[in-house]
């Protein structure tokens, strides 16, 4: 188990280095400086700017001092906003955004396997019709889509929940059902084939026999099993849902970090569009990596800590 | 041994108990049912699925609208017309027209232009980048595989609609950055499972026995494995496409895609969001009402397309 932790973080590692050059490489591969539209005819005060974010350094010494800025946590100041540093937009962004995306991924986990269960429990029943009737409709509506028409209907027309913000209980319900109905879907699906085939096994067969309650039968042997393949894409749907907050924040008005990162996009403020991918990604990269680690532990199959051969 | 047998003597057996049996003419060879290959018994079940045959309809009929509506349509896609804005569908506008006056029919299949172009083009990249990786990394094995997976392994995990904005941003807003952009981190997925599925069918005996009589590499990628490879691809492709159609919706949405005048789904979803205060609800019924049944045209056709090629369901 060590070994493959250690050689999963050393690749989590590499593709944190890559995404953070690969960032650093397509900031400054933009012709011009940041500076140019200011229109700062004073080429004192321009070039004391260029000092300041040390963009009068030769590209590899840049690039040295913006891996220093990432190992240490700390990016700098905004150019756009210069008394404001980077870490206090993503302290004040972050926190609103990592809380959405887990309540989403939460209530896409909780409804998705239990829609999926009870589906495939159904088979061909009733409920197994309603439910991939909803996951079929779930995966192709997009989630700008439904928030537009959730304002739309339930806040705008019928009045029932405040249609922005992020300042109370009753104001994150519609933002976190828009971002969650899609991986409901996904996670029903994906729940109820693994749960189909997972019920045919001659070792829920023996349980039958045994003579365990259903309940004990599905919830303690069947599930277990039936819910490695969505643990499998969680770490994808993490991203998705998280990168997906952009949209959502913005329609919202929620201010989270797709806020400041689309702001940022706009305004060309590089060093919050460098500090805001890399720490977003650096982030996304160490889910995926817990996930693996998850997946590793719950599935029987892989002895993480024998080698290959050894078996 | 209390075998009741009778048993024969040599010499009552008489000649006439051995004929010949009858010929049926050609019937015992004869094939019964006719002979399917694999696409025409594809074909045939994929026809027995409802749903995935209501998709392709669809998508039919989507294409041939995109290709024939904006130019059907007396209206031009970027035409103004201030006196008519935001009026409610009507025979003069089927489906009403937008704050600048111009006219959300002519729009909506533009849009769908876009959309289509932009999927289909991201879906035939990613298959060609995919095949060529992947191929190479299944077929060669052993070290070359290792180090072209770990390749594969590290780029999977970045976010990638992030690398996206990011090129986006670098690159501009246009339609050619958005399927650059796309394809990118896009491929990845292709090349999996392309790889995975050369990795196994590499192994069968009738690559073997096409080696065994001297068959080129070049020949056995092209006439042993793509052929076998192809379902599994298709399914994947399909499948790209809706995700593709969702990225630029996404980031035209964001305002990093296609920009005003010129109409994407997208574009005209986020344009629709200040006003659906006001009660234009054709602003954002269509635009929503489009692209999500072409997202569950191509899903429900994937999984028809899925179920149809699978080799093990063949019945």
């Amino acid at each position: 188990m060590a070994k493959y932790i250690i050689k999963r973080f050393f690749m989590m590692i590499a593709t944190i280095l890559i995404i953070a050059t690969l960032t650093f490489a397509l900031m400054h591969s933009i012709p011009g400086s940041p500076f140019d539209e200011e229109r700062t005819s004073n080429p004192t005060i321009q070039a004391n700017l260029e000092k300041f974010y040390k963009l009068d350094e030769p590209m590899h010494i840049q690039y040295l001092y913006y891996l220093k800025s990432i190992v240490t946590f700390d990016f700098g100041p905004s150019i756009k906003k210069p008394n404001e540093s980077v870490n206090e937009l993503l302290a004040r962004g972050f926190p609103i955004s990592f809380e959405l995306g887990m309540v989403t991924i939460l209530v896409a986990l909780l409804s998705g396997v239990t829609l999926g269960t009870f589906a495939a429990l159904r088979h061909n029943g009733i409920i197994d019709y309603l439910a991939m009737t909803f996951a079929v409709v779930g995966i192709s509506v997009p989630n700008f889509v439904l928030a537009t028409l959730l304002i739309q209907q339930i806040a705008v027309n019928l009045e029932w929940l405040p249609p922005a913000t992020w300042s109370s209980p009753l104001h994150m319900i519609l933002p976190t059902l828009a971002l969650a109905t899609g991986p409901t879907a996904i996670i029903a699906r994906l729940t109820r084939s693994s749960m189909l085939e997972v019920l045919t096994q001659d070792y829920i067969k023996m349980a039958r026999a045994k003579g365990l309650s259903p309940v004990r039968i599905v919830v303690r042997h069947a599930l277990r099993n039936a819910l490695m393949p969505v643990v499998t894409i969680m770490g994808t749907m993490l991203a998705g849902i998280l990168t997906g907050t952009f949209v959502i924040e913005r329609i919202f008005a929620i201010p989270g970090m797709g806020k400041y990162f689309v702001e940022s996009i706009n305004n060309r403020d590089y060093p919050v569009i460098m500090g805001s991918t890399v720490f977003y990604s650096a982030f996304l990269v160490f889910m995926l990596f817990l996930v693996d680690i998850v997946y590793g532990f719950l599935d029987p199959r892989i002895k993480l800590h024998r080698k290959e051969g050894d078996a | 041994m209390t075998n009741p047998t009778k048993i024969v003597s040599p010499d009552s057996v008489k000649d006439e108990w051995f004929r010949p049996k009858e010929k049926e003419q050609g019937r015992a060879e004869s094939v019964v049912r006719p002979s399917l290959s694999y696409w025409k018994d594809a074909w045939r079940r994929l026809r027995k699925n409802k749903l995935a045959m209501v998709g392709l309809a669809f998508l039919i009929f989507l294409l041939f609208m995109a290709i024939f509506g904006p130019i059907l349509s007396p209206y031009s896609v970027t035409g103004t017309d201030y006196p008519n804005q935001n009026k409610a569908p009507s025979l003069a506008h089927w489906f009403g027209t937008d704050e600048a006056g111009r006219d959300v029919f002519t729009r909506t299949w533009y849009g769908a232009r876009i959309s289509l172009f932009v999927g289909v083009m991201a879906a035939l990249i990613d298959f060609f980048i995919g095949i060529i990786y992947g191929g190479v990394s299944g077929y060669k094995g052993g070290k070359t595989d290792a180090i072209m997976m770990r390749i594969i392994e590290v780029l999977y995990g970045l976010p990638h609609l992030l690398v996206v904005i990011l090129l986006m941003v670098v690159m501009g807003p246009s339609l050619t950055t958005i399927i650059v952009a796309l394809t990118v981190t896009g491929w990845v997925g292709m090349a999996r499972i392309v790889r995975g599925q050369v990795l196994q069918i590499k192994n069968y005996e009738f690559v073997t026995a096409s080696k065994s009589f001297g068959a080129k590499t070049s020949r056995i990628i092209r006439k042993n494995l793509l052929p076998n490879t192809m379902g599994p691809i298709i399914v994947q492709m399909t499948l790209t496409v809706p995700g593709a159609i969702f990225a630029e919706a996404f980031l035209s949405f964001l305002g990093l895609g296609v920009s005003a005048p010129f109409a994407s789904w997208g574009v005209m979803t986020n344009d629709a969001l200040p006003v659906i205060l006001s009660g234009h609800w054709w602003r954002l019924f269509f635009p929503a009402f489009f692209i999500s049944l072409t997202m569950f045209a191509f899903n429900v056709l994937g999984d028809g397309l899925q179920d149809a090629l699978d080799p093990k369901l063949r019945g």
